[in-house]
């Protein structure tokens, strides 16, 4: 695939895709991963995996990982237009819905598909965590250290950056 | 072996001042007591920076740190006001957060100003990444990098679990099943069948909403 004509591809992808995205980045991750990995050969699994861990660790909306899968693709100006098609569309759209609907509340079609989007949005959540941990390692200790975050963050109320990065310092040490 | 060991700190050394700086900032917020902000509207230099704050804060995620800023920090919004819009954007396809800042931005400025706030809350971030990107892209498969990046992956995993199981309980506490039905079939079409999500949405949409629509007009009547 030459330059100009994968560019076009992120572009097409991530708009149609940012359309879709109901539930935020997280529900995204299963198509970006069919998308990126199965079905374009993009990235390999690993890589993925690697792109999805950089950027929980890095500030910004998570919907960033796809500054990296576009980086990935072709290089900077890949990464511009990835970023701009998973976000520009969707959020022009809000911005007409919002001064169509001055006051949401007086409708009550907002509240019922709120309502029903919640149990699509946790499965595809769900279906971005199985995803995910089927790409990764697989190793004994890389079950448990995913097992232990999952129970810590389940039950504490600690800052999700200090579980990332005492994975990476496990990771470092080679106890992953 | 070394080049890794001083980007960790690096990363470590990026989140400390943001983090405190902050939480500073929000115990600070109370004592310069500006006179009602409502009646002078932020300009658009304030906007892209107070956005950029907030994102560059954002670590595992943006929400927290934009109620924090806009509610208690700049007064620009009230907190019912903050989750109204947060509602719409919700249930709006794409990111929220991205949507919030433009519909927050326009709200207050137009269209330039929800374009200063989509631009602030997403250019640094941005570039941070691509930075990121190029340094992967070198020493992506460096082995300390890739231990460390196992480790951090796996605990990524894991935070995403648990908030997949704290969303979920409140639907389980519910007595219809439904729901629980329409999580467990997107699940498996998506996660297991491995189905495009445009066709599984197509249908889980649509049924989904006549489902809850049907629920609610039970429980009204």
């Amino acid at each position: 695939m030459n330059g100009q004509s994968s560019i076009w591809s992120l572009i097409s992808t991530f708009g149609l895709m940012s359309l879709f995205a109901v539930g935020g980045a997280a529900a995204a991750v299963p198509e970006m991963h069919r998308i990126a990995v199965e079905v374009n050969h993009w990235m390999t699994d690993r890589q993925f995996t690697d792109a999805y861990a950089i950027a929980q660790l890095s500030p910004g909306p998570n919907v960033l990982i796809v500054t990296l899968i576009g980086y990935a693709v072709a290089g900077i100006p890949g990464a511009l237009a990835a970023t701009l098609a998973m976000c520009l569309p969707t959020a022009l759209l809000a911005y007409y819905v919002s001064r169509l609907l001055n006051r949401p509340r007086e409708s009550r079609w907002p509240g019922v598909i709120q309502a029903a989007l919640v149990p699509l949005s946790i499965g595809l959540m769900a279906a971005s965590a199985l995803i995910l941990a089927q790409s990764a390692e697989r190793t004994i200790a890389a079950l448990l250290l995913t097992t232990m975050v999952a129970v810590i963050a389940s039950i504490s109320r600690i800052n999700p950056l200090w579980l990332l990065l005492a994975g990476g310092l496990l990771g470092f040490a080679g106890i992953v | 072996m070394r080049f890794p060991l001083d980007r960790f700190r690096t990363v470590l050394a990026m989140a400390r001042p943001s983090f405190y700086a902050s939480d500073m900032s929000s115990d600070s917020a109370p004592a310069p007591q500006q006179p009602d902000l409502a009646a002078a509207p932020p300009g658009l230099a304030a906007l892209f920076l107070a956005f950029a704050g907030m994102s560059l804060a954002g670590f595992g995620g943006v929400l927290v740190f934009a109620r924090r800023a806009i509610v208690e920090q700049h007064r620009w919004m009230t907190a019912d006001e903050f989750n109204e819009t947060f509602a719409l954007c919700h249930f709006l396809p794409g990111p929220n957060i991205v949507n919030l800042s433009m519909v927050f931005g326009s709200r207050l400025r137009g269209i330039a100003g929800g374009v200063a706030a989509f631009a602030g809350l997403l250019l640094p971030p941005t570039l941070i990444m691509m930075v990121l990107a190029i340094a992967y892209a070198h020493f992506g498969d460096l082995e300390v990098l890739r231990r460390i990046l196992a480790g951090i992956s796996c605990a990524a995993i894991g935070l995403l679990i648990a908030v997949v199981l704290r969303m979920m309980t409140p639907l389980l506490k519910r007595t219809d099943p439904l729901p629980v039905f329409l999580m467990l079939g997107v699940f498996l079409t998506v996660g297991v069948l491995r189905l495009p999500l445009q066709a599984v949405l197509l249908v889980a949409i649509p049924v989904s909403v006549g489902v809850t629509y049907f629920l609610r007009r039970k429980v009204a009547a």
